[in-house]
């Protein structure tokens, strides 16, 4: 019990509300957050349901997508391949590889600037799938590691701090697995095969050999996620950002300096479980097909890594204007191209008006209630369950930090989160350590970033202090 | 203005007026850029809304100046009669030339440093314009507000880095300029008062006029307990002054101060619109009126102030302006939340403090904002330490 003691110091100060359930035999924690922000937009799917089918004739591994992975190609244009065969390496750490999500035949490896590899494309054909030895993984903790490193999972993995591919040598003081998103949009299943829940344990049991701590799980409170036999269920209640790794971790167990923690989302657990039990990557994912410029947003059964347009398929609305395609949620996807790729961590793509078609007079002065805004100065902000249409536009000129305490309104972790990006604008490495950057993610400053009035790219910087911290201290 | 824009291009011939056409681009029309990195939605709040509310909820003071500067003068010449649109024109007239002095030259310098830099025309100077004419006495002469001005805004903005950069407040720094470098100008029984008349209207006040404002009066009123201090307070015509006349602000004082009720109406508008820190406004209030409290407990004789009560200390002079419209601003008050209530406490307190135990000067709130300005970073320093305390205690733990 002693740590559980702790965990409620901790809440005194930073104003987290933590209860322990006993539900079954199992121990869960519950936390409850207050900061946050559900932002409400237009486009959400409405009865989840079953996924459509949407196959694709080709598929891509973006490595831009693994933070801390230094691509080298493994494979040449033309080489034919099955599905989870490695396709690029680790400079660094050959063990970690990045796999093939079909099987088929590379159809190019597409190169940026400075010869930066940009993206690596397979066009299907046959149903070939690597199968790898997977006898001793849910017992022996070197042949658990050696497994994810070789079926390419290890790559979907994160590691706090620095928010970069977990690094082999780790060692990992616990394992925390979201178990919902919380993001504007994110479908989260409203059940679980009774197999999704058999492979989610097995994928419970083989992360727990990797770490001398637990694998905590986090849950909505009230939604579908069962028990997991061998986790730590973490029940959270509260606004968008309780999905995130950091909400639960700074509420379970902070990082502290020279600590490692690895994590991962749900579809990853499930895919490491499903490879655990069979030998087999499945390399299928349900993506939320979501946003409101698309006609009827509905989710949609895919690969990992597949053409945005096939995920699309021309469900979207002809209405002449530019819009803004988003492989992820508008907080934290990366824009792309009608012609781009599904990209990491492969769970939703977001369509919105992108608003630079539009000429708006004197908007800084109107009383729309259209507008979206964490201000009361608007209107729409009393228009609690009303959907907004925003576009992509930045609502603004970029300022210098004028405002006081916007960050922290959306931001449940026990961080100063205007003094950490200041730390990392000044490159003061002291001073970041000590004001917890190894805690944060650059999702984890997504809300504020959208809150700001100065429109500072805050995500961009923790990522460059990030880099930059790792860069100096290694 | 899309047409316009190719003249205004590095290569164009009005390119050295760029800043002047950006800035009202994108004041006419939202900037259709959109985000490159990071979140792909913006909330709609920016930073010109942000100032525009400001100025607007300083609509009622400055309406309610103009209201008082008609009505102060209509007494000075011993009217018996106060038409309201009369008195209302007259103070419009008053103000009008330091409102328009104060924005060419501060307006004019930011073009200017933002045509330097390259920069966006930044928007703070939009309040800080506003609040210089309303925070100095009517009979300032227009060249020292040009002069405090553009000291304030080079000196305590610009050579920081602009808006968001400066530690002190750009329109106090004007006011306490004007107040150290003119002094004779700046205080006393003359300058509260509008004496001549504006294009016709108004009179001429009689030679040797004097209009002290209440705390210049308490300061030389030599009272020896509160009885005599009550009757010492007299208006312009010699009528006595009780607190609600002080509260409704129909009292001498500098141009858009005088009224509490005014004040309340703008605070109001900033704690709806969540732009002021509802914490640094209530502390300031609660600093001021502990302090008031202690002073009138141990009143005494040596300084008169002293037998203020509470509502009178907190409705007199500037205290209730500084309270609402200085002590909250972003940049240069505390960043943290708890430092915020102590930042907001001291301001009270020491506003009181300079006010009551210091005769020579009868107003405190100028000083006591600025004094806290300096020290906000100490205060915010301590409250992050705290933080990273705790993270080290953790750490070790």
């Amino acid at each position: 019990m002693l740590r559980n003691e702790k965990i409620t110091n901790f809440a005194q100060f930073s104003g987290w509300h933590i209860r322990l359930n006993h539900r079954n035999t199992f121990m869960s924690i519950g936390i409850k957050i207050k900061k946050g922000l559900d932002i409400n937009i237009e486009g959400g799917v409405a009865s989840p349901g079953k996924p459509v089918e949407r196959p694709t004739a080709t598929a891509a591994v973006c490595p831009d997508d693994f933070h801390g992975f230094v691509p080298k190609v493994e494979v040449r244009e033309g080489d034919t391949i099955k599905a989870g065969a490695p396709l690029l390496r680790d400079k660094n750490y050959p063990q970690i590889k990045l796999v093939s999500p079909l099987s088929g035949t590379v159809k190019a490896v597409v190169r940026g600037e400075r010869r930066k590899i940009e993206r690596v494309v397979i066009e299907a054909a046959g149903e070939d799938r690597v199968v790898l030895d997977h006898s001793k993984v849910l017992t022996d903790a070197a042949a658990a590691k050696d497994f994810l490193l070789e079926s390419g999972l290890w790559g979907m993995t994160r590691q706090r701090p620095y928010d970069i591919v977990t690094i082999p040598d780790a060692r990992l003081r616990d394992i925390f697995v979201t178990g919902f998103d919380s993001a504007p949009l994110a479908v989260n299943p409203s059940k679980f095969e009774p197999e999704e829940v058999k492979a989610m344990e097995a994928g419970v049991k083989l992360l727990s050999l990797l770490t001398t701590g637990k694998v905590y799980v986090s849950r909505r409170s009230g939604e579908a996620l069962p028990d997991l036999k061998g986790a730590e269920m973490v029940d959270v209640e509260g606004p968008h950002p309780s999905g995130n790794a950091g909400t639960m971790i700074a509420a379970v167990k902070p990082v502290n300096k020279g600590e490692t923690v690895m994590c991962l989302d749900l579809p990853t657990l499930r895919r490491i479980g499903a490879a655990a039990l069979t030998g087999v990557v499945p390399m299928d994912t349900v993506v939320a097909l979501t946003g409101s410029e698309v006609k009827e947003p509905k989710l949609v059964k895919t690969v990992i890594g597949a053409e945005v347009s096939s995920i699309i398929n021309g469900d979207i609305e002809a209405d002449n204007r530019h819009h803004r395609v988003i492989s992820g949620n508008v907080l934290t996807g990366v824009k792309t191209a009608m012609d781009g790729y599904l990209r990491w961590p492969y769970r939703q793509v977001t369509v919105i008006p992108e608003g630079d078609d539009v000429d708006e007079f004197m908007g800084w002065a109107s009383l729309s209630p259209k507008k979206l805004s964490t201000s009361r100065s608007f209107p729409g902000h009393f228009l609690f369950k009303k959907a907004f249409n925003p576009d992509a536009r930045l609502n603004g000129g970029r300022r210098a930090m004028i405002m006081s305490g916007e960050y922290d309104r959306v931001m449940p972790m026990d961080i100063l989160p205007e003094y950490l990006i200041k730390a990392i604008l000044a490159k003061d490495i002291d001073r970041m350590e000590q004001l917890g950057i190894y805690e944060v993610a650059p999702e984890d400053f997504a809300l504020a970033e959208f809150a700001d009035t100065s429109k500072l790219e805050l995500q961009k910087i923790v990522r460059e202090g990030l880099d930059y911290l790792r860069k100096e201290l290694s | 203005m899309d047409k316009a824009r190719p003249a205004f291009e590095p290569d164009g011939k009005l390119h050295a007026f760029r800043s002047v056409y950006d800035g009202m681009d994108t004041f006419l029309f939202t900037p259709r850029e959109t985000s490159k990195s990071g979140v792909h939605i913006h909330d709609s709040m920016d930073s010109k809304r942000t100032m525009i509310i400001v100025v607007l909820s300083l609509i009622p003071c400055l309406l309610f100046g103009m209201y008082n500067c008609g009505y102060q003068h209509w007494l000075a010449c011993g009217a018996t009669e106060f038409p309201f649109w009369d008195l209302l024109l007259y103070g419009f007239l008053a103000i009008l030339p330091s409102i328009v002095v104060t924005y060419v030259v501060g307006l004019g310098i930011e073009f200017a440093v933002a045509q330097m830099r390259g920069e966006e025309i930044q928007e703070g100077f939009l309040v800080t314009g506003i609040l210089i004419p309303m925070i100095c006495p009517i009979e300032t002469p227009l060249w020292m507000i040009a002069v405090a001005t553009a000291f304030s805004v080079i000196f305590v903005k610009e050579v920081f880095g602009g808006t968001g950069y400066n530690i002190f407040n750009v329109a106090l720094v004007t006011r306490a300029f004007l107040f150290f470098a003119y002094p004779s100008k700046m205080s006393g029984d003359g300058v509260f008062v509008s004496l001549g008349s504006m294009l016709g209207l108004g009179g001429q006040a009689p030679d040797g006029f004097t209009g002290a404002t209440p705390l210049g009066q308490i300061a030389v009123s030599g009272a020896q307990s509160a009885a005599d201090l009550s009757g010492a307070f007299r208006d312009i015509a010699g009528n006595p002054v009780d607190l609600w006349h002080m509260f409704l602000g129909l009292i001498p004082g500098s141009f858009g101060e005088t009224s509490t009720l005014c004040i309340l109406i703008g605070g109001l508008i900033l704690l709806l619109t969540g732009i002021a820190s509802w914490r640094i406004i209530l502390s300031v209030f609660a600093g001021g009126a502990v302090m008031a409290l202690v002073a009138n407990l141990f009143a005494t004789p040596t300084y008169p102030a002293s037998f203020l009560s509470v509502g009178e200390q907190l409705c007199l002079g500037g205290f209730a302006f500084a309270a609402v419209f200085m002590a909250p601003d972003p940049v240069t008050s505390c960043r943290t939340n708890v430092g915020k209530y102590i930042y907001g406490f001291l301001v009270g307190v020491v506003a009181i403090l300079i006010r009551t135990y210091n005769n020579g000067y009868p107003e405190g709130a100028m000083l006591a904002v600025l004094l806290m300005n300096a020290l906000a970073p100490l205060i915010d320093y301590c409250v992050v330490e705290a933080n990273v305390r705790r993270r080290l205690a953790r750490a070790k733990s």
